[in-house]
């Protein structure tokens, strides 16, 4: 093992620590009764977020394209595991292989999804593909919005007009509403459960960016057309990490739909404005940086909570926080300023 | 067949919106390679003040226009020398999250200014409904004036990128910018320019579109611009007759498939149509090829 591998190694490791520090922290806090219920109803969103960023971080970092769709595939892996759990509610299963089932479904529609859509839409680039992925997230919302889905003896009963359109039969009940989505979702996620999926998906992401498919991944980012000419499949490589992204974007969807009682596809939370959320966590944590991506998530979910006692004004703060941070982060005038004084430090240093 | 004339009508009527949005957008990319997505927002602050023009403070309309083309302009000109000129050798990442963090900022400040509650936007439009074949065919004012504005927007625009030395240099400074700079071609200006164009033409597009839907709110330019960016990607993005084209179909179809499929799925019906043109033409009705070298 050469020096490199060592420090990657050590790196992911790392990473893991901190995961598992962070949560004993929190679960030490949460023990002692020192966290606020606000602070509590944030710790799976946190979650969430954070294995949306860092499953979006593969897309956009690791294979170079840009995605503006990801709310759609947690809003299917969302639906599908919600419809999943209703469907067999009254089944006498226990909760965690009920909850282990819809989080298969919902990784499984979202990662097939994924590939249905990357197939078509993966021979565009850039700006093209970031428009098309936007769209597809609004036609998935849309679609979902006017879905109706019920289920009596006779079967299942689907309608893309209203619910007048079916009659259910007696003892028939609606799964999915229309706009008013799924109502009655059993509550399956907790902390411990989100926390130990964000885990789950850092390993599987982490080893996949360090495994030999990742490595040609990436090659493929840098110089796609240098990558084919030694033979890369260069498709067939962009669509395998367009769908494990969609398929994590997919369980974050689980955890999302299993969170709260009820569930609808608003654009708030679905929409291209959650996509566009994702995005900015990535890339303000750093394009292809999975630690980065967490911590932005965390910090930019906290801050506009942490900003309520401003009331009006936490948005507007949020808003200018990002464009600052971006112009900080970014602007080539300022990256300059940055390296003058850190040079200026390092001289001290040698004369001291 | 009146009916159908009807929606076909108010179609491109709502596709010129669309039309002299996209070109904003189209006029950006082409210049900067940047996605300004605050672009809907201008819109939405140029809607905001021609309505505090007319409805309180009373004035001309011609005036209101006025007034809120100027906020328009002087607005995109502040927005592309704070947040993006800074940017502008950077990843086009990071300039697309800013253009969002300058959309987020609009929103909310309209917000606070306005409150989320719609004002009711008095129509621009005073021309009475023209009835054709026995008042079997309506069409509304705003329809006619939209289409009118739209067509002149076009033609102008185009006259003034190939006829004048301004428009020349938008050309110059859109192939090549160090090639226009050597060409003395003032590369900073000229963008700044482009900013403020779009920007006018957003606050005209903003009032249009509020004469036709007169609910305005701090969110009423998000829809309308994301639409409008499909359609300057369905044109084929940079193109300037593209752009009209795209805006255009999109409205029709929008209208249409509204009319005829289902009001819930027209945003659908709309993408889709957007995906099945880019994987026949990948960039666009009239966009370039661009050929990839080694």
């Amino acid at each position: 093992m050469n020096k490199t591998r060592l420090k990657q190694s050590k790196e992911i490791f790392l990473n893991y620590g901190i995961l598992i520090l962070v949560y004993l922290v929190v679960q030490f806090f949460l023990q002692a009764g020192s966290v606020s219920s606000l602070m509590k109803g944030l710790l799976v969103p946190l979650c969430i977020y954070s294995i949306l960023a860092i499953s979006l971080n593969l897309v956009v970092g690791i294979s170079g394209e840009l995605s503006l769709g990801h709310a759609g595939f947690m809003c299917v892996g969302a639906f599908s595991s919600a419809t999943c759990s209703m469907l067999l509610k009254g089944s006498g299963l226990p909760p965690i292989l009920l909850f282990c089932i819809a989080l298969f479904v919902g990784a499984l529609s979202a990662g097939v999804l994924g590939i249905l859509i990357g197939i078509p839409v993966l021979r565009l680039k850039g700006d093209y593909l970031a428009i098309v992925t936007l769209a597809f997230g609004e036609i998935i919302k849309n679609l979902i919005n006017a879905l109706y889905f019920g289920v009596d003896k006779a079967g299942w009963h689907f309608s893309l007009k209203d619910s007048n359109a079916i009659s259910l039969g007696e003892g028939g009940t609606w799964i999915i509403k229309g706009a008013q989505g799924i109502t009655g979702t059993p509550k399956y996620s907790n902390f411990t459960i989100g926390m130990i999926l964000l885990i789950l998906s850092m390993i599987f992401i982490q080893h996949f960016i360090h495994s030999r498919t990742g490595r040609a991944v990436m090659a493929i980012r840098d110089n796609r057309i240098a990558a084919e000419s030694i033979g890369l499949p260069v498709t067939k490589l962009k669509l395998l990490c367009f769908s494990i992204s969609a398929a994590f974007a997919g369980i974050a969807g689980v955890l999302y739909a299993h969170n709260l009682s009820s569930l609808q596809a608003l654009p708030k939370n679905f929409g291209y404005n959650q996509s566009i959320m994702i995005l900015v966590f990535v890339v303000l944590g750093g394009i292809g940086n999975m630690r980065g991506s967490i911590l932005a998530a965390v910090v930019l979910t906290l801050l506009p909570e942490m900003l309520r006692s401003l009331n009006d004004y936490r948005m507007l703060i949020y808003a200018v926080v990002l464009i600052l941070m971006m112009l900080f982060t970014s602007a080539p005038s300022f990256i300059a300023f940055r390296k003058n004084i850190l040079q200026k430090f390092r001289k001290k240093e040698v004369t001291a | 067949m009146m009916s159908f004339i009807s929606y076909l009508l108010s179609g491109i009527s709502l596709g010129s919106v669309y039309a002299i949005i996209a070109l904003g957008y189209t006029m950006v990319y082409g210049i900067a390679k940047m996605l300004n997505f605050a672009h809907g927002d201008v819109l939405m602050v140029g809607s905001y003040t021609a309505f505090i023009a007319f409805n309180q403070m009373g004035l001309p309309i011609p005036l209101a226009v006025l007034l809120s083309m100027a906020v328009c302009t002087a607005l995109g000109v502040l927005i592309e020398r704070i947040a993006y000129k800074p940017l502008r050798n950077a990843n086009a990442l990071a300039v697309l999250i800013t253009a969002i963090g300058v959309s987020y900022l609009l929103q909310n400040l309209a917000l606070l200014l306005f409150s989320a509650n719609p004002k009711s936007f008095t129509s621009f439009v005073k021309i009475s409904p023209i009835k054709l074949s026995g008042g079997n065919l309506v069409i509304s004012g705003e329809t006619v004036v939209t289409i009118i504005v739209g067509a002149l927007v076009a033609v102008f625009l185009l006259l003034f990128i190939h006829k004048t030395k301004a428009g020349q240099a938008m050309l110059a400074v859109s192939e090549d910018k160090g090639a226009a700079s050597l060409m003395g071609v003032n590369v900073n200006a000229t963008i700044a320019m482009t900013f403020a164009i779009g920007s006018a033409l957003a606050s005209v597009a903003g009032i249009l579109l509020c004469s036709a839907y007169p609910s305005l709110t701090p969110t009423t330019g998000a829809m309308p611009g994301i639409k409008a960016f499909v359609a300057a990607v369905l044109g084929g993005i940079g193109s300037i007759p593209g752009a009209f084209i795209g805006g255009i179909l999109l409205g029709i179809l929008e209208n249409l498939s509204k009319a005829y499929i289902s009001s819930k799925l027209s945003d659908a019906i709309v993408f889709s149509v957007l995906i099945v043109v880019l994987l026949i033409k990948p960039t666009g009705i009239l966009g370039k090829k661009i050929m990839e070298k080694v």
